[in-house]
């Protein structure tokens, strides 16, 4: 594929409103979880969750979008500049050529949620004041952000579960190289609420610990919440080094089951290496993968698998959700800006909260961070349904 | 910028259209329509303990599906997919929400798993052991279109056959009255960026301001903009008439997309 040059990326989750908190948190391996008092939520947990989310409001045109989701991604945009470069690149290139492509899993549905609370006795109607199409449905946060961004171009949602935002990047190389648009600003944004925290917890994947992916004693996910944005532009001429590139996306499907991944990591496998395929390049190109190391043991496992068989024992990987939690339909996202940041500075960031390796697991996973050059970076997003994506980013030199 | 591909297979199923030569004969006049509930298969590719745990969205999703590859003699297994649907299963939904709204919060499992927007692109991965990619897409309304273009982008720039499953079911009370979807409507179609032996049109798109076309038929229009994947409607006219034309399909506020047909000869 042509690589796209990732003019502007931001995030903020647990660990840090935008890049350089999140940055910060990162050399300091600090972890953002914490024991779970959201809402009402009565579950032994930990989890992710971004201080401040509902302090945030959103400009009084858009008061029907008003949400916990909405308002994660109003906080996100305002930083790095991004909001600001967005609206340079629509001025640049006309609002009608940037595209919107965003990933969630439960968009708003927290907002659903708390209606149900305040049904009408008798009738059992919803509350007059509930909007579903701008905050529960999918689209509402891809709807609000293009609105608040005022983007004419094509704009969709992806839902594919955990791997929604970072199958964006594809559907948005797509249309730039149709040529149906010259920008896309792609990302993820997906908020806590009861559907995700209870219904983990009656799956058994949530773990009442913070989440320890790759631990011999690992016991399940931690929930964390996240809005991740970057801007993508076809590769200028003059390119400064330091700029971070797409190079690869890959994506597959297990045909295995719901809720558990393939045991031998077979539909992983098959996406890493058609990233591998797109960029052009050998498993032996990449320097360091962002795992999408979940902390489950089936997850892991079947994860580790997929990484050996292509990439042998010896490419250092991690998985950052130790820090920031699993944040679900935002996590492709969150993690393309970690990848893009170890790129930036050169850092692949040690795995926090796990504490003693499962020896059965054969990847090569790290604890400590590692200040090295990295030039190229793999990151792995799988979901529910058996739905897969691998991102491989690069510095332009 | 115009996208194009060629169409072979079609999945139709709604409200008194159970399959596409029987939506082919109400759009091309030939037979009046008459709606009725929609009728919803058993989905055969799953096991009984899958076919079991499925809404209704799903078994609509896989049905559409099935018809369109069979009729492209297709195999399902080597198709990439798009799903885009305005909305997942609704009753599901609507089980969990009231769950959590009650004191114990006790929650079914397999409906959480079923919660996914991205459950038919999985079952259909699962029954027809598919592991190509599949995206799977809501743009509210717009969805349908969404879709199609998305399909047309893979066909276009990753030169690979494409299956476009487009597909909308109702919310219980109350979250009907919030989002009025009455039953349950989808539409299926196989895309390549080649001919074969099964291509029936070619199909170029291009985003256009033009007025989206509307039906004449009252009922029809009423089909139309009762599902978000029955905005489909206009293009599936022109497929009827085998002559071929243009039209244009609701998108976004912002935007409609032209549509334009020619038989394969």
């Amino acid at each position: 594929m042509r690589p796209l040059l990732l003019k502007n990326f931001t995030a903020t989750s647990c660990i840090g409103k935008g890049t350089a908190a999140t940055f910060g948190s990162l050399l300091e391996r600090r972890s953002g979880l914490k024991s779970c008092e959201f809402e009402t939520v009565n579950i032994a947990t930990h989890i992710g969750e971004v201080p401040g989310v509902d302090a945030a409001r959103l400009p009084e045109n858009l008061y029907k979008f008003e949400c916990r989701n909405n308002r994660l991604a109003e906080l996100a945009l305002q930083e790095d500049g991004f909001f600001e470069a967005v609206q340079h690149a629509a001025s640049r290139v006309g609002r009608r050529r940037v595209g919107v492509f965003l990933g969630t899993s439960t968009a708003g549905i927290l907002q659903t949620e708390l209606a149900y609370r305040e049904r009408e006795p008798v009738s059992g109607a919803l509350p007059p004041s509930f909007e579903y199409g701008s905050t529960h449905n999918s689209f509402s946060v891809a709807d609000y952000v293009r609105r608040r961004c005022r983007l004419d171009g094509p704009a969709v949602a992806v839902s594919c579960a955990c791997a929604s935002s970072a199958k964006v990047f594809g559907s948005a190389r797509r249309m730039i190289e149709a040529g149906l648009i010259d920008a896309a600003l792609v990302g993820g944004v997906d908020s806590l609420c009861l559907t995700t925290l209870y219904g983990f917890h009656s799956l058994q994947l949530s773990s009442p610990a913070p989440c320890r992916p790759f631990d011999v004693a690992r016991d399940g996910i931690s929930i964390g919440e996240a809005a991740a944005f970057a801007l993508l532009e076809r590769v200028p001429d003059n390119l400064d080094g330091d700029s971070v590139l797409l190079l690869g996306i890959g994506e597959s499907s297990d045909a295995y089951h719901m809720s558990a991944p393939h045991p031998d990591g077979l539909g992983a496998r098959r996406a890493i290496q058609a990233a591998l395929a797109a960029a052009e390049l050998e498993p032996g190109d990449i320097d360091y993968i962002n795992l999408h190391g979940t902390g489950t043991p089936s997850n892991d496992r079947s994860e580790s698998r997929a990484v050996t068989s292509v990439f042998g024992p010896t490419t250092p990987c991690s998985s950052t959700k130790g820090a920031t939690g699993h944040t679900l339909g935002a996590a492709g996202a969150l993690e393309a800006v970690i990848s893009a940041l170890a790129l930036k500075h050169g850092l692949m960031p040690g795995g926090v909260h796990t504490n003693q390796i499962d020896p059965t697991l054969t990847a090569l996973y790290i604890r400590d961070n590692r200040r090295a050059p990295v030039a190229r970076v793999l990151s792995n997003s799988f979901g529910f349904g058996g739905t897969n994506c691998s991102l491989i980013l690069g510095r332009a030199a | 910028m115009m996208l194009s591909a060629h169409v072979g297979g079609l999945g139709v199923l709604g409200p008194g259209l159970s399959n596409w030569p029987e939506a082919a004969a109400v759009l091309s006049g030939q037979q009046a329509y008459r709606p009725a509930a929609t009728v919803l298969p058993m989905p055969t590719i799953l096991a009984a303990a899958e076919r079991r745990r499925v809404g209704r969205v799903v078994k609509l999703a896989l049905a559409i599906a099935l018809e369109a590859t069979s009729q492209a003699g297709e195999d399902p297994a080597e198709l990439a997919s798009v799903f885009s649907s305005s909305g997942g299963d609704g009753h599901n939904c609507h089980e969990l929400c009231q769950a959590l709204s009650l004191a114990g919060r006790e929650i079914s499992p397999t409906r959480f798993a079923n919660s996914v927007h991205n459950a038919a692109a999985g079952y259909w991965s699962i029954g027809t052991g598919a592991m190509a990619e599949s995206n799977v897409l809501c743009a509210f309304d717009a969805s349908f279109t969404a879709g199609l273009l998305e399909a047309l982008t893979q066909v276009a720039v990753d030169q690979i056959p494409v299956l476009l499953v487009a597909y909308d079911s109702e919310y219980p009370q109350p979250l009907h009255a919030k989002r009025p979807i009455p039953d349950a409507f989808g539409v299926a179609m196989v895309l390549t960026p080649k001919r074969r032996a099964h291509s029936l049109w070619r199909l170029d798109a291009a985003l256009s301001d033009a007025e989206c076309e509307r039906f004449a038929d009252a009922d029809l229009e009423a089909l139309r903009c009762a599902f978000p994947a029955a905005r489909s409607l206009p293009l599936l006219r022109l497929l009827a008439a085998r002559g071929g034309g243009t039209s244009i399909l609701e998108y976004l506020d912002v935007s409609r997309l032209q549509v334009r047909i020619e038989p394969c000869a």
